[in-house]
């Protein structure tokens, strides 16, 4: 595939090897396990995944059973991205270079408790890909706060409405000046497979964050989690962008937008979800009101580009 | 030797088809084979042969397939007991 550009490929055509088993120990309709399959389709059977405390080391089953058809490593909360650092010397050291790290973490374990050790690999040019699967919570210990639950959403620790903004990490990553960073999200796996690739071909640290919508934790039907991904891109309040060496290019229905395109009222979106359920006229208005800075900031990015 | 490592397994959690409350039936007449069902399953539970084709030992029911079939094809029908 050709980057930007190009010719995007169709459902059909991605692969059928399939790396997370059948009976698996995910909640039915599960968003990051439709992330890690797709994901998985794209890296290949020659990955080291690095799984710090999060949804996906209880996905993978019980002990002495796995559904992870890739070897894993299960590592401390904190340290995913520091446990990658070892795993990458030590495939230098073997000379196995065919073989690639790559960090699997929630939000919880990225934005928060592994951001220290996720710098550190960044700043060290380790050469691996990190993944972060962004459930806006915390939703293995059964839905906490994060630094990327939104403004507004309720969780067991903000049973309120979180008062503070989401960060956002993949501009912290960025500053880190590491080749590739992009954003992506379950809706649109042909996007998140090229993404994949892409990454795969490059070398030194690659960071990838996935948008994934949680039924639990996010309170809608379990049916829905595509539906919900969908249309937080189509509501801006996901962006979808790649930057390659620096250069940032929006993708997608977000380059769309860019161009013109109507985003859809945020009030579609939040409506579908009962942790925004408690939000008053006016925590929407303030919702809308940091959607609109955050697009204008995006237009000023975008400029008069393509 | 007792050993912390896990090994690929099928069914690691178990037939977890158990789990459902309703269940997917697809209509082969009107599946035009876009595999969209395939792809977003997060069980990984439609296998891909001639059309989609459900594996009911580890569907969880979730009903993602069915949402996400851009021509209807698939219905969620209640388990019976
Ligand atoms: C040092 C430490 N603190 C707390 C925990 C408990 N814990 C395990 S998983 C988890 C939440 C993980 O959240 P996130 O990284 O967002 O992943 P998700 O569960 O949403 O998939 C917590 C708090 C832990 N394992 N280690
Ligand atoms: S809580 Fe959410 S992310 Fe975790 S296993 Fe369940 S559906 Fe998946
Ligand atoms: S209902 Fe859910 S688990 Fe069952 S086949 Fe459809 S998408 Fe897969
Ligand atoms: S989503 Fe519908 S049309 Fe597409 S392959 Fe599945 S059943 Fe057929």
């Amino acid at each position: 595939m050709v980057p930007n550009g190009g010719e995007i490929m169709a459902i059909k055509d991605l692969p059928m090897d399939e790396y997370i088993l059948k009976g698996h120990a995910a909640c039915p309709g599960c968003p990051a396990t439709i992330a890690l399959r797709i994901t998985l389709k794209a890296l290949g059977k020659k990955t080291i995944l690095i799984v710090p405390a999060c949804c996906s080391a209880v996905i993978q089953a019980l002990h002495p059973h796995t559904a992870f058809n890739v070897p894993t490593l299960n590592i401390a909360f904190e340290a995913s991205a520091a446990a990658a650092s070892g795993v990458a010397a030590a495939l230098k050291m073997l000379e196995k270079k065919d073989v690639l790290p790559v960090v699997w973490a929630g939000d919880g374990g990225s934005y928060d408790i592994g951001l220290q050790a996720l710098s550190g690999a960044l700043e060290r040019g380790t050469d691996f890909i990190y993944i972060c699967y962004n459930n806006q919570m915390y939703s293995n210990t059964g839905i906490q706060r994060s630094g990327a639950t939104p403004y507004g959403a309720w969780t067991t620790t903000t049973w309120t409405g979180k008062k503070e903004r989401q960060k956002e990490l993949a501009e912290i990553v960025m500053a880190h000046h590491i080749p590739y960073v992009a954003t992506a999200t379950i809706a649109y796996p042909e996007d998140l497979y090229e993404k994949m690739k892409k990454a795969k071909e490059m070398k030194g640290p690659r960071y990838i964050e996935i948008l994934s919508p949680c039924p639990p934790g996010w309170r809608f039907d379990m049916s829905k989690t595509v539906e919900m991904s969908k249309l937080a891109v189509e509501t801006g309040a996901w962006v979808l962008y790649e930057v390659i060496n620096g250069e940032l290019k929006f993708t997608g229905y977000s380059k769309r937008i860019l161009e013109g395109k109507e985003r859809k009222p945020i009030e579609e979106w939040l409506k579908m979800q009962g942790r925004f359920r408690h939000l008053k006229p006016e925590d929407i208005e303030k919702i809308k009101q940091q959607l609109d800075e955050k697009w204008q900031h995006y237009k000023k990015i975008y400029g008069g580009k393509e | 030797m007792k050993t912390a490592i896990s090994i690929p397994t099928e069914g690691a959690m178990g037939k977890t088809g158990t789990w459902r409350v309703f269940h997917p039936v697809i209509d082969l007449n009107k599946c035009i084979k876009c595999w969209r069902c395939w792809i977003f399953c997060p069980d990984a539970a439609i296998d891909r042969n001639e059309h989609p084709v459900i594996d009911y030992d580890y569907c969880k029911g979730c009903g993602i397939c069915s949402n996400v079939c851009p021509v209807n094809a698939i219905e969620m029908r209640r388990e019976e007991k």
